[in-house]
């Protein structure tokens, strides 16, 4: 069995004195899509944000090997971690290219790539950011993070109000992201899971309570239920 | 008609030594969200550094002139840089300890240059063009108004280009925006902070030599009376917008030399005026909405 990309144990995060990350442990495995799941306010994006070092955190985080709980979030980044926020934050004041140039980190950024998964962005590459709908906003979080060659993704509830065609075109980018590295995916909707994730994360009051394969808990309605308070179709009928 | 022109044009030159001190201010807060009020010190050492170079090596040349331009500009840099990297750089996100350490520098750099140089106010010389005046209009213009005008016109070209053009440039327009977000784009930001507080610092080092030349001396108090409508021009040009801070800039030093000119009471109508924002746009006139 290959190792985990990212090892974390007994990470706990604080946010103006308030802990919002109880102790959390879990792996996430050097290929596909890991997905975090949980209930609403349970610390799934304040876990992300954590190992990210974007809030004050302890416990132990290694990147494929390396220790980064110590490191600051530039320098966790520009060791491979890109990162895909909750509600997109792109810079709305700038345009669209100004967006995805100062997310450029590799010598050669892979344009081509984002070119093709994202042709609408292209042809908006003049437009101000803050000008545009909700899905064209996620293509630019997501193709900021696409345009470096990265050992992880964190991606942070991505179809999170989207039209349902732009949902299904943000899953397809995250499929080919996932094709060349391993994603840490907090999502809420369920499709997308089964579409994409491989194992599954489930946070409860900042602590993990389950871990395993992807599959099998999407099989499993009364599972779901109990973990997630979510009524599957199965469940309900 | 010749008064409304002088005092038109007197309010341009006070407006662009007010933009020199703001402008600085505003893109060290609006990046880093730090109100420096040492920015003073940083155009008083500027003006005392440009005195000396005046002073040691002759104050009628142009050459000259133009060397304490560039050494006020460099010191005032080379001060602001220091501060940000000994100071503020330890204690971002804690705003009463910056209040405290800027406040706390700004008084020690006063009692310092006092110690220097002296608490009488020093007059100044300069090129001879400097001391005579234009007729505009009918209106005898001081040169060194025109000057100031010409250097703040091109400071905030430059600076506009700067943030227009170059990558540091993008950085900071974003780190403007949306800190946190440019870090976890694998940026450090820190180094984009260094570079605005030098920026704003060489910004007020030149305006500190040309304040010397409009108000004719060069005291340890000079960079402590501008802050003063510095700070105000920024709040009313909203924090963070250089070109609000240009438009207020001009907006607050010709309503001052008109209220003053007129009814002697230009600092009232200025804070009157500040007043007048808060309450009807606490953003300012160009600033982000909360």
């Amino acid at each position: 069995m290959t190792e985990p990309i990212l090892r974390v144990r007994n990470l706990r995060a604080t946010v103006a004195g308030q802990q919002v990350v109880e102790d959390v442990t879990f792996d996430v495995p050097a290929t596909g899509v890991t997905a975090v799941l949980g209930r609403n306010g349970v610390g799934k994006t304040s876990t992300l944000k954590a190992l990210l070092g974007l809030y004050d955190r302890t416990g132990e985080v290694t990147l494929a090997g390396e220790r980064i709980d110590r490191l600051s979030t530039d320098r966790i980044v520009r060791r491979g971690v890109g990162y895909v926020p909750e509600d997109r934050e792109v810079f709305a004041g700038l345009t669209v290219a100004e967006n995805l140039r100062l997310a450029e980190r590799d010598a050669s950024p892979r344009r081509e790539l984002v070119a093709d998964l994202f042709p609408d962005l292209v042809k908006r590459s003049a437009q101000r950011a803050g000008t545009l709908s909700g899905g064209q906003q996620q293509m630019v979080s997501l193709a900021r993070a696409l345009l470096n060659d990265n050992r992880l993704l964190l991606v942070d509830e991505p179809t999170k109000g989207l039209a349902p065609k732009i949902v299904t075109e943000v899953a397809t980018a995250l499929a080919e992201a996932a094709a060349s590295a391993p994603v840490l995916l907090v999502e809420q909707n369920l499709e997308v899971i089964s579409r994409l994730a491989t194992t599954v994360v489930v946070i409860d009051a900042g602590r993990v309570v389950h871990t395993g394969d992807a599959a099998e808990l999407l099989d499993d309605p009364d599972r779901i239920q109990r973990l997630l308070g979510v009524h599957t179709s199965e469940n309900a009928a | 008609m010749s008064t409304i022109v002088l005092l038109l044009i007197t309010g341009l030159g006070l407006g662009a030594l007010y933009f020199l001190v703001a402008s600085g201010l505003s893109l060290i807060y609006g990046l880093m969200g730090v109100l420096n009020f040492a920015h003073g010190s940083f155009l008083t050492l500027g003006a005392f550094a440009g005195w000396e170079v005046a002073r040691r090596l002759g104050a009628d040349s142009w050459g000259i002139f133009g060397l304490a331009l560039v050494v006020g500009a460099a010191v005032g840099a080379a001060f602001a840089a220091l501060t940000e990297l000994l100071l503020v750089r330890r204690l971002y996100e804690r705003h009463i300890e910056q209040v405290l350490v800027t406040v706390g520098l700004a008084l020690a750099t006063v009692a310092l240059f006092e110690g220097t140089w002296g608490s009488d106010p020093e007059f100044i010389e300069g090129p001879a063009w400097l001391r005579s005046t234009t007729d505009v209009a009918g209106a005898p213009i001081p040169n060194d108004r025109f000057l100031a005008i010409g250097a703040a016109v091109l400071v905030l070209v430059g600076i506009v280009l700067f943030l227009r053009y170059t990558r540091f440039g993008l950085i900071i327009r974003a780190g403007v925006e949306n800190r946190a977000m440019v870090t976890a784009l694998g940026i450090d930001v820190r180094k984009a902070f260094t570079l605005v507080f030098a920026v704003g610092g060489a910004a007020a080092g030149l305006g500190g030599v040309l304040a010397s030349q409009y108000f004719g001396y060069v005291s340890p108090h000079l960079g402590a009376h501008l802050l003063i409508f510095a700070f105000i021009v920024t709040v009313i040009g909203g924090l963070g917008s250089l070109t609000g801070a240009a438009v207020a800039a001009v907006l607050v030093a010709v309503l001052q030399q008109f209220a003053n000119y007129y009814w002697g009471v230009g600092d009232l109508v200025v804070v009157l005026l500040l007043a007048l924002v808060l309450l009807v746009r606490p953003s300012g006139l160009l600033g982000r909405s909360a």
